[in-house]
């Protein structure tokens, strides 16, 4: 294991985040707030209670959720697609260093963005709303898994996208979406039956529900099949990435 | 130090852009690789150092092989690629110091200071590599492919767009990396560099290598020498005594030019100026020289069409 080189590629990107510090932090935290002010304290406080929490904790464990599938997702795919873009990219591919290594680099550096722009978040949250966790380990543990499953996915958009334009369009089109409608405001059992199955083909419901579950024990599908489509999606991620560095596609003539 | 056997490889376009090359590099040396535009030289560096996947045959880089040891063979590799890749917003510090880490060094800032100084980079240091000049930058480049202390080093077109100065410098830089046992395979357009630097020379047109050479034997054997006889009046209907000589006449018949080979004991030159005299053909201005390697590459570029 070249650990040097997993060691400067982390480092090299984390350093990117810092030298952005009010882009990469500052922005994700405040618009999140924002909905915690907004959805939260103003709105939220002339709502019922939704599955027993009030509805300002309920949107908690969304809204981090739902922000932490954005940033890791933009994080490392711009990480990646940044040398690309320049053609920095080639002493990277010269290096001595595997594609593991290169992911632990490149990924972990996103991953491990994400996971403190989602504690910073959970801090901040505090000031607005009141809220308990539940299983805290649990917590941790989809907040890993969400991170970097996401990150390897945002790796993946990062080296298919041969444009801003395409490096934009999943994030927005797809993922933003996705969040949205996968329970960040809302329980699924508050929509109509056809709807409730409709919600199950949405990858993202099982994120949100294993994760809200951490917080309150309360939970739309079982947190036992939320860890396991969590899983799922990491496996098809990893899978993905294997090809890519087999064929040499985007990176290697 | 590099074993080629039998290297080809086929774009997913179908063009072949190298045809089973074979070639060897010695330890030490400076080897330039000229070519046109387009004869594969590009590609294959990009195989040895692991930017293009090779296809057919196989690489050895001091004993290792590029694929199943890609480690190994990587580690004693530097690059510097024909364009400025870089990322623009780092400081020059940040970007060597990323380099050699990526190559499995140990983090070794006295070694990195004494690299940017030698490379008048050190006043620089803290300067992102967005607000430096061309020549800056591409002193950058070279100071990232030498930061993990590569024994192997490949400077693809190194000084295209540099000034006349740092062109010479870099020269003084390439010989000082040879001296210390650094081999060094370049692959340039301006042939002058080939002459300056290279110990050996090796041509490659439409991905076949068609000759490797000691360059001061290639220039012996393909250079030919000249003698340029500059004529008091001009000499508008050639004598057919100066036949036998193959002169060539400018057209306005005031020079004479006679092409032979200067490793020839009895080469001819002594004989046609003695004739010219006896001809009563006046001259002002005798001037010898030997065909440049520019002139070399192109007569052989030509041979092989």
């Amino acid at each position: 294991m070249n650990f040097y080189a997993v060691r400067a590629i982390y480092l090299f990107e984390l350093q990117r985040a810092w030298r952005t510090l009010l882009q990469t932090i500052a922005t994700p935290v405040i618009s999140t707030s924002l909905y915690f002010v907004v959805f939260g304290s103003a709105i939220g406080s002339s709502m019922a209670e939704v599955q027993g929490v009030s509805y300002a904790a309920f949107i908690v464990p969304g809204l981090i959720m739902m922000m932490l599938l954005t940033e890791s997702t933009a994080n490392a795919s711009f990480g990646i697609y940044m040398p690309r873009y320049s053609g920095a990219i080639y002493e990277v591919l010269s290096a001595p260093v595997s594609a593991l290594e290169i992911l632990l680099g490149y990924v972990g550096a996103a991953a491990s963005k994400s996971i403190v722009l989602g504690l910073l978040i959970l801090l901040t949250a505090r000031l607005f709303v009141d809220y308990q966790i539940a299983h805290p380990i649990w917590m941790g543990v989809f907040l890993v898994l969400t991170a970097v499953t996401f990150s390897l996915m945002g790796f993946i958009i990062g080296l298919w996208a041969d444009g801003w334009e395409k490096l934009q369009i999943v994030p927005a089109l797809i993922i933003t979406p996705l969040a949205f409608l996968g329970g960040s405001f809302y329980s699924i059992e508050m929509l109509p039956p056809i709807w409730q199955k409709i919600a199950l083909l949405n990858p993202v419901v099982y994120l949100i529900s294993g994760f809200r579950w951490s917080f309150y024990g309360i939970s739309d599908v079982n947190p036992l099949i939320s860890l396991g489509m969590t899983l799922v999606f990491l496996a098809i991620c990893s899978l993905i990435v294997r090809w890519i560095f087999k064929t040499g596609y985007r990176l290697k003539n | 130090m590099i074993a080629i056997e039998h290297l080809s490889k086929t774009y997913a376009s179908g063009h072949p852009a190298l045809k089973s090359i074979n070639l060897n590099i010695r330890r030490g040396e400076i080897f330039a690789l000229l070519g046109p535009n387009g004869a594969g030289k590009t590609t294959l560096i990009s195989i040895i150092c692991g930017l293009v996947n090779p296809g057919a045959g196989r690489v050895l880089v001091d004993g290792y092989d590029i694929v199943q040891d890609y480690r190994a063979a990587r580690t004693c590799i530097g690059l510097v690629p024909q364009e400025l890749y870089s990322e623009s917003f780092e400081t020059v510090w940040a970007t060597i110091r990323f380099s050699r880490g990526l190559f499995g060094k140990a983090p070794d800032d006295a070694y990195l200071e004494k690299l940017l100084r030698d490379l008048s980079l050190w006043d620089k240091k803290d300067a992102r590599i967005l607000d430096l000049s061309g020549g800056m930058k591409r002193r950058v480049m070279i100071a990232k492919a030498l930061s993990h202390e590569p024994s192997v080093l490949f400077l693809d077109e190194p000084t295209a767009g540099v000034d006349v100065e740092l062109r010479r410098d870099m020269w003084d830089m390439v010989r000082a990396l040879r001296d210390r046992g650094v081999t060094v395979i370049l692959t340039t357009h301006y042939i002058e560099e080939a002459e300056e630097m290279a110990d050996r020379i090796g041509v490659i047109r439409q991905g076949e290598i068609i000759l490797v050479e000691e360059k001061d034997r290639l220039m012996r054997q393909l250079g030919k020498k000249q003698l340029m006889v500059q004529l008091q009046h001009p000499l508008l209907e050639p004598p057919p005594e100066l036949q036998v000589y193959a002169l060539e006449y400018s057209t306005d018949g005031q020079t004479l030019t006679y092409t032979f080979d200067g490793h020839q004991e009895h080469n001819g030159m002594a004989e046609l100026l003695r004739q010219l005299v006896e001809l009563g053909i006046d001259f002002k201005d005798v001037q010898t020289r030997q065909s440049s390697l520019e002139e070399i590459f192109v007569n052989l570029v030509k041979a092989h069409p």
